[in-house]
């Protein structure tokens, strides 16, 4: 049963693995991989076509240059640069050389990396004829630019003289002189000099060697000017691409892993509160987020003995059949199906707790009840959306991942937030009402669920009701008129004064219109909604199957916290090390404590800095404290406890130094400095 | 394609310098700014007069070893005998010049001076200290009929090696006047139009760029890029060639656009070619400069303002800016006078890392874990440039850091927080 059980989590993850990586091509920056290439297409035959005419003539010859803004989350970036130099080797050029800044440290290394990069790609397209390739490897090839321009000669003659056979097909998607594609990865980390010479040189050989340059930058475009003088820039054709923010990325991961009825593994709402945390307050990575998302599947699977019956609704029936007794009885003891029992009648309670065959019968209707449910909840999350998305201030948060966390929380009716956005969605005007509504009936149809044709029937009532008002409205607008006219024609001001009074007080008597009558439904009926769909998933039954929610494993993995791991370690060794002799209370030190230990604990009363005399001392103090009782041993090694400790004390000592907690002070002899305050 | 100025300033010296028969001068220094046609006239002199010559770039053959294997394999190319020219290593001068003696003595060229041109040679600097001084004499190391010219864009004073070496001939190009560079650009005018139609419009590009380039090539490529705009009236038919001031009244404000956006590669050529095109303005277009905006992850934000606070404030008033009971200071002792100047003015300062992970805890509201993603997170800001680690210590000592950024980007930050500074 365990390798079923890893079986079944491998599937889900190379499941998800898939669709992640189908979503990055296909959603995420297909808008800029579309302009980057028109724009590398461009740059160099504009120049092949009109060579003769005069501007081009007169014209400078710069190299094409398109700067990438990709944002700070770097790590995110190798996948992009991936798929460019993907899509790129698909239809542009086969060559293409991505460049690190740390194998970069001079122009020597970048030529020998472009070169190297380059020569293998070569090899790469024609692997049968590689005879020529060896050869050209074998001789110790001169890294300079002419060895690079006598490389692409005979590299495009090739493909050029080669007679038509089945290798012609790969090339011809590339024109007949394919431009070489450099990509600086890290533009930020490249130092001034290594770039200038590059540039300086291609450039007097842009004409041999058609070369397009790509600056990944993480920060923004300014740091073009900030690392290449005016004279070197001048001979770059500088164009901007900017890749979407990487919050945009993360709300379409979310909308397409999580709120989604495809997978049967859900996120509990703290766990997911942990990720997005770490994405919007630390590193901003999408990568990351997903690995994270991967590691939940990971430790649910593995940590919940349940996790098997965690599976598409086909074969939830199989697995729940094949169900032991062990099993079973865990399905018993979990809280959400103990607190079913006890909503349940004696008779049936019985049965569920005693009978195996029963309680698997009901197991698989509650898991079906848990799927639907889930069905359900998507889709009038999304609805709910679409009216909080639109209200001023946003009380439930403008992004659907926010809503998603609220409503996975508590019962979200019973929040201010909620009651503060049902107050504003009474306040909506008509034409906005109406398209949220049309938005709402598009989801609900779109929905996989058929619950749903009340509730689009319904609004569509609605919406037909608001165009029947617009007929309505012209009458009544008639009316108003006649009251203003007659306002016009009294000119006494105190029959002006009480006409106005009459006003007033009618209006403020005046049954609702029609239209705010029918708002409060439209209103209303959503809050129904709400209620009856958007219940949290805590409240239902067996949620711990589907539902990863142990936040603190997780936070324990992700947000590794080095320094009060080692804090603890060394003033509470009864933390890791398990042995009851190291208990203690308090503040006070026990002599059974690894030596470290102590010198840390005693470390810890210092200021600034440490004199060693006096650390000592307090070490051996401490050391010789709990001997004290037999005295009589104690006095008899006095002489070799003098002798030992000062060697014991200093391998802790620098070990401690090793463990950057201290180190050697030149300021005072005798003392260390300390690096560390406070607790830890 | 240029009539070029400076041959006929120094014709008469050039000519007596090139020497076809006779041993000429070792080594020869031309200096001069920036396309002041130092490249261009010693390659038209020696093509034209068909001179024996090498011509090098030495920025692009970077090492010693690349730079005379280089000049050895031109050499090759000038032997009459068509056997493939086996592969040069030539890794020490000693090697050079023994491998330089065979070449010329190969050939029938024994009696012609040959000429090694270094350009760029302000790059010989860089390379080992006896490469320049050997370049120098190098007619006296091989005892041939040989002329190193070195071509530089600065004086040879800053070339002279501490020890001393030979002097070359030194000869300066001085800079196109505004008259001179009128002239060269107005020759190459565009075939459909009169040679007095563009020298107006080189005038007016003139007036409007000289006071900020004098480089001849970028001028020549403003021109080009221009030109069309120039056109644009006559095109219509809404002015003729003569017309200058309506002209100038069409082109002028367009050059003051180009001045601050394509001279400074705001934009870029192309971009502004398919403006000018389209006929938009070029507001339309965001610069470089416009997307300064960097989106930063929460806890980064803070971090980044916490080392902008490290490294302008003093040390000393931390306490009292970051404490809640920071106690009195008397404010006649407090600051100091040589802290009166605007710590802005005197540049950021290094601050180790302890402080800054005091600044930030005290700046961000709930408590903030060390956690190894705030420390990482300092370690990518200084990957991105925004922080700098001062002095390459160990990490376990203490590091050091400086914020680099400036007012005007922690300010867009902090209005990002919507936290304003002033107010707390």
């Amino acid at each position: 049963s365990h390798l079923d059980l890893s079986g079944k989590c491998l599937q889900v993850f190379c499941k998800l693995r898939r669709k992640n990586r189908n979503s990055h091509e296909h959603y995420l920056n297909k808008q800029l991989l579309d302009n980057l290439l028109s724009f590398l297409s461009r740059s160099h035959s504009e120049f092949q076509e009109k060579t003769t005419e005069w501007t081009c003539k007169m014209k400078f010859r710069e190299i094409p240059t398109a700067a990438l803004v990709l944002g700070v989350n770097v790590t995110d970036h190798d996948l992009t640069f991936r798929g460019l130099s993907d899509v790129l080797q698909d239809s542009i050029t086969p060559y293409i050389a991505l460049l690190e800044a740390k194998d970069c440290p001079g122009i020597k290394n970048l030529m020998q990396k472009l070169m190297g990069q380059l020569m293998n790609c070569d090899i790469d397209v024609d692997t049968l004829e590689d005879e020529d390739c060896v050869q050209v490897s074998q001789n110790r090839i001169r890294c300079s630019m002419s060895s690079l321009i006598s490389w692409y000669e005979s590299v495009t003659k090739k493909t050029d003289s080669e007679t038509p056979s089945k290798k012609r097909s790969s090339s011809s998607r590339h024109w007949k002189s394919p431009p070489v594609v450099v990509i600086f990865k890290d533009m930020e980390s490249f130092t001034t000099k290594v770039l200038q010479d590059f540039i300086v040189i291609s450039s007097q050989h842009i004409l041999e060697l058609p070369l397009v340059l790509i600056f990944g930058i993480a920060t923004s475009p300014m740091i073009i000017h900030r690392l290449l003088p005016h004279s070197v820039s001048s001979l770059l054709c500088i164009e901007l691409f900017q890749s979407i923010s990487c919050k945009e990325h993360l709300s379409t991961i979310i909308d397409k892993l999580l709120l989604t009825s495809r997978f049967p593994f859900k996120l509990g709402e703290k766990v997911l509160q942990v990720l997005i945390n770490i994405f919007l307050y630390h590193d901003f990575s999408v990568q990351n987020f997903i690995k994270g998302f991967q590691l939940c599947i990971v430790e649910h699977f593995y940590s919940q003995p349940l996790s098997v019956l965690c599976c598409q609704l086909v074969d939830v029936k199989k697995r729940v059949i094949s169900l032991s007794h062990e099993q079973c009885e865990n399905i018993r003891r979990l809280p959400s199906f103990r607190r079913y029992v006890e909503k349940q009648e004696a008779g049936k309670q019985i049965a569920l707790l005693t009978n195996d065959t029963f309680l698997k019968e009901d197991t698989e209707s509650l898991l079906k009840d848990l799927h639907v449910y889930h069905e359900n909840y998507v889709s009038i999350l999304r609805c709910l959306h679409v009216f909080t998305s639109s209200l001023p201030k946003y009380p439930l948060g403008k992004q659907i991942r926010e809503l998603h966390c609220a409503c996975l929380e508590n019962r979200v009716w019973e929040t201010e937030e909620y009651e503060s956005s049902l107050q504003l969605a009474r306040m909506l005007n008509k034409t906005d009402l109406v398209t949220m509504l049309q938005q709402c009936v598009e989801i609900l149809t779109s929905s996989s669920g058929k619950q749903f044709d009340k509730t689009v029937e319904k609004l569509k009532e609605f919406l037909t009701q608001f165009q029947n008002l617009e007929a309505e409205a012209s009458q009544e607008r008639d009316v108003s008129v006649l009251s203003q006219k007659e306002l016009q024609k009294k000119t006494d001001l105190y029959h002006l004064q009480k006409t106005l009074l009459e006003l007033k007080e009618s209006r403020r008597s005046k049954k609702l219109t029609k239209f705010e009558v029918l708002r409060f439904e439209v209103v209303d009926y959503m809050d129904s909604l709400v209620r009856k769909y958007l219940v949290p998933a805590d409240d239902r039954t067996l949620h711990e199957i589907v539902y990863f929610n142990a936040a603190n494993v997780l936070r324990g993995h992700l947000n590794a916290a080095p320094r009060t791991a080692l804090h603890t370690a060394l003033n509470n060794p009864h933390w890791y090390l398990k042995n009851q002799a190291l208990k203690c209370d308090g503040g006070s030190i026990s002599n059974k404590a690894p030596d470290i230990c102590i010198v840390y604990k005693l470390h810890l009363e210092c200021g600034r800095l440490i004199n060693l005399v006096d650390w000592l001392e307090a070490f051996s103090t401490v050391v010789t404290a709990a001997e004290e009782p037999n005295a009589v041993a104690a006095s008899s090694d006095q002489m070799d406890d003098i002798i030992q400790y000062p060697f014991s004390f200093l391998s802790t000592v620098s070990e401690l130094e090793l463990l950057g907690f201290i180190k050697p002070s030149k300021q005072k002899t005798d003392h260390v400095a300390r690096l560390t305050w406070g607790g830890c | 394609r240029d009539n070029n100025y400076n041959i006929k300033l120094q014709r008469s010296s050039f000519m007596c310098m090139l020497q076809r028969q006779q041993f000429s001068l070792p080594s020869i220094f031309i200096y001069g700014h920036t396309s002041s046609g130092k490249t261009y006239v010693m390659q038209t002199l020696l093509t034209t007069l068909q001179l024996p010559h090498v011509f090098v770039n030495c920025v692009e053959y970077f090492t010693s070893r690349l730079l005379l294997e280089e000049i050895l394999i031109q050499l090759q190319s000038y032997s009459s005998d068509t056997e493939q020219a086996s592969p040069v290593h030539c890794d020490t001068f000693n090697d050079f010049v023994r491998l330089f003696k065979q070449a010329v003595a190969s050939r029938e060229l024994q009696d012609q001076t040959l000429y090694i041109v270094l350009d760029r040679a302000e790059q010989l600097r860089e390379m080992e200290a006896n490469i320049l001084p050997a370049f120098l004499r190098l007619q006296e190391l091989t005892d041939r009929n040989v002329t190193v010219v070195l071509l530089s864009e600065i004086v040879w004073e800053l070339f002279r090696p501490n020890v001393g070496c030979f002097e070359p001939f030194t000869m300066y190009f001085p800079d196109y006047s505004i008259g001179h560079l009128q002239k060269i650009l107005s020759q190459n005018h565009p075939p459909e139009y009169s040679a007095d139609f563009y020298s107006a419009y080189i005038n007016i590009l003139l007036g409007v760029f000289y006071m900020v380039c004098r480089d001849l090539k970028e001028l020549r490529h403003l021109a080009a890029l221009n030109f069309s705009k120039y056109c644009e009236p006559v095109v219509r038919g809404e002015a003729n060639e003569r017309d200058t001031r309506k002209l100038w009244k069409n082109i002028e404000p367009h050059l003051k656009k180009a001045m601050q956006t394509v001279y400074l590669r705001e934009i870029s050529s192309s971009q502004w070619e398919r403006l000018q095109h389209d006929g938009g303005e070029p507001g339309q277009l965001k610069g470089l400069s416009a997307h300064s905006h960097v989106e930063l992850p929460y806890y980064s934000k803070f971090l980044l303002i916490a080392a902008y606070l490290a490294s302008y404030n003093p040390v000393r008033t931390d306490k009292r800016f970051f404490l809640k009971h920071h106690g009195k200071i008397r404010k006649t002792n407090f600051m100091k006078k040589h802290e009166k100047t605007s710590n802005h003015l005197l540049g950021p300062k290094p601050f180790p890392l302890d402080r800054l992970l005091a600044i930030l805890y005290s700046i961000v509201d709930n408590r903030v874990a060390p956690t190894a993603n705030i420390f990482s997170q300092i370690t990518s800001l200084v990957t991105l440039q925004l922080l700098s680690m001062v002095g390459q210590n160990d990490q376990l000592d203490g590091p050091r850091y400086k914020c680099t950024v400036s007012l005007d980007f922690i300010r867009a930050i902090l209005f990002s927080l919507m936290w304003d500074f002033r107010g707390t």
